[in-house]
């Protein structure tokens, strides 16, 4: 099975346009545990990136690591300390 | 301060976007990358080590030391963050918690958890086992098998999973892990061979030096995953209490 | 135009890169925050991750996984050489990437112990009281 690069650009171009949204918005977003939120969908995204690029060892690594573990240490650090950051 | 680093950011961003002019074009099959070592990992790894996925050939066999020394920097970092965090028990109870007490259990949450954590674990044993075939490994398998205890963590609450899961047993058995790699690397020195040459474990095991190759790297994918799973279960527990090992997130 | 367009698909995976690693850099230096300082960190990495990964993109080619496995070592391989080269991707820097996430993760629970830690002695996390604290 071998991939269409003409038909891949606009999708892979959407998902790249939708990451540096959630990229942004992590640091915007003055409450820590919503940013922590938005940041695991960051990860989600540059997963589904990963896979379209063909690297599907990798893409697995970020849904269970950047998805999955490093939004429960935010969490579990937001917790502990005030919540509302100033900028 | 915000003046100073957008002025630094688009500078250095300047220069890297001259510099992409001369990078290779996106999917350009002749890519420098593309034309030298990789070549020999994708014709060689299914004659050399009866291991189809590439990925995982290369990550075990080929560049078995680098992933030896990751597996030691993740079990740094756990060891760190407990000598971090972690108060000893005359400096406990001396402040107030900014958090909120836990109140209760969630009846609905332990019995979802319940159901989900055994499939989870044993998802992530077939994903370690099976690394070889299919995208998959040591490290993901470990990751899935440490965040099944935090999801049952997160159920109960820490306390209860650590009667089971005893601090120091943590500590020791992800040491264990990175010696499963160490000591398979060993033990081929033994054995006449290089150090992480699994050819040598031909005349242990029984079979011919490929296929000793492919259960070589199954042995350390075992011992990357013992590392990854407990750490990330100390990491959890370290930083969902502050250290203090009470009730967790 | 059509020039123009062709060589935009080309390149923009570099550009795209290039905002990420930009935006992670200027919020480690100007954010207020430490967490924030933080992600910022993972920002910064994970689109270091997308330029090696999007090096090892093979225009017409599969994920580096070939069919003959389960013991079949010994079977007659039926590509060539050069079309196993030129039909899988580039397994090498997903290999390093793969390794470099998760040892991100490690640095990443070492980030948050020191924000935890800091939290702990200064009462706050944000970089200009802590500075004031200290100067006390």
């Amino acid at each position: 099975m071998t991939w269409d690069a003409s038909l891949l650009w606009q999708f892979d171009f959407l998902i790249l346009l939708m990451v540096i949204i959630c990229a942004v918005a992590a640091l915007t977003f003055k409450d820590l545990i919503t940013s922590a939120v938005v940041f695991g969908a960051y990860s989600f995204l540059m997963c589904l990136l990963w896979t379209e690029m063909l690297a599907v060892d990798v893409a697995f690594t970020e849904a269970a690591v950047g998805a999955g573990v490093s939004t429960v240490f935010f969490l579990g650090t937001a917790l502990h300390i005030k919540r509302r950051a100033k900028d | 301060m915000k003046l100073l680093s957008l002025v630094i950011s688009l500078t250095l961003g300047f220069l890297l976007l001259l510099a992409t002019a001369d990078l290779p074009d996106w999917g350009d099959p002749q890519s420098p990358a593309s034309i030298h070592v990789s070549n020999y990992y994708i014709e060689n790894s299914v004659e050399q080590t009866s291991v189809p996925n590439f990925v995982t050939s290369v990550l075990a066999d080929y560049r078995g030391y680098d992933t030896m020394f990751e597996t030691i920097v993740i079990f740094c970092a756990g060891i760190t963050v407990l000598t971090i965090l972690r108060r000893s028990h005359r400096q406990k109870k001396k402040e107030v918690r900014p958090r909120p007490a836990r109140e209760g259990k969630d009846l609905i949450l332990i019995s979802a958890a319940r159901i989900i954590a055994p499939m989870m674990q044993i998802f992530a044993l077939y994903v370690v086992a099976h690394g070889h075939h299919s995208p998959g490994g040591g490290f993901q398998g470990g990751v899935i098998l440490g965040s099944s205890f935090i999801l049952l963590a997160l159920a109960y609450d820490l306390e209860t999973i650590l009667k089971r899961l005893k601090e120091r047993s943590v500590i020791i058995m992800s040491g264990i892990g990175v010696a499963i790699y160490m000591g398979i690397g060993m033990i081929c020195l033994f054995l006449g061979g290089n150090f992480l040459d699994y050819s040598a474990w031909s005349s242990v095991l029984g079979v011919s030096a490929v296929e000793a190759r492919s259960h070589g790297m199954l042995g350390v994918e075992i011992g990357v995953a013992v590392t990854v799973m407990y750490i990330m279960f100390s990491l959890y527990a370290d930083l969902s209490s502050g250290g203090e090992m009470d009730e967790g997130l | 135009m059509n020039e123009i367009l062709t060589a935009i698909i080309a390149k923009y995976n570099y550009w795209s890169f290039l905002i990420l690693l930009l935006i992670g850099l200027h919020a480690m230096i100007s954010k207020n925050n430490l967490v924030k300082k933080v992600i910022g960190m993972s920002i910064f990495q994970s689109a270091i991750i997308l330029f090696y990964v999007s090096i090892g993109y093979k225009k017409g080619a599969t994920i580096p996984i070939t069919e003959h496995g389960h013991g079949h070592a010994n079977e007659v391989v039926h590509q060539t050489a050069a079309e196993m080269v030129a039909g899988f991707a580039n397994p090498l820097p997903h290999v390093l990437m793969l390794t470099a996430i998760v040892v991100g993760v490690g640095t990443l629970g070492v980030a948050l112990a020191l924000v935890q830690k800091i939290h702990r002695v200064y009462g706050t996390i944000e970089e200009d009281e802590i500075l004031e604290k200290i100067k006390e």
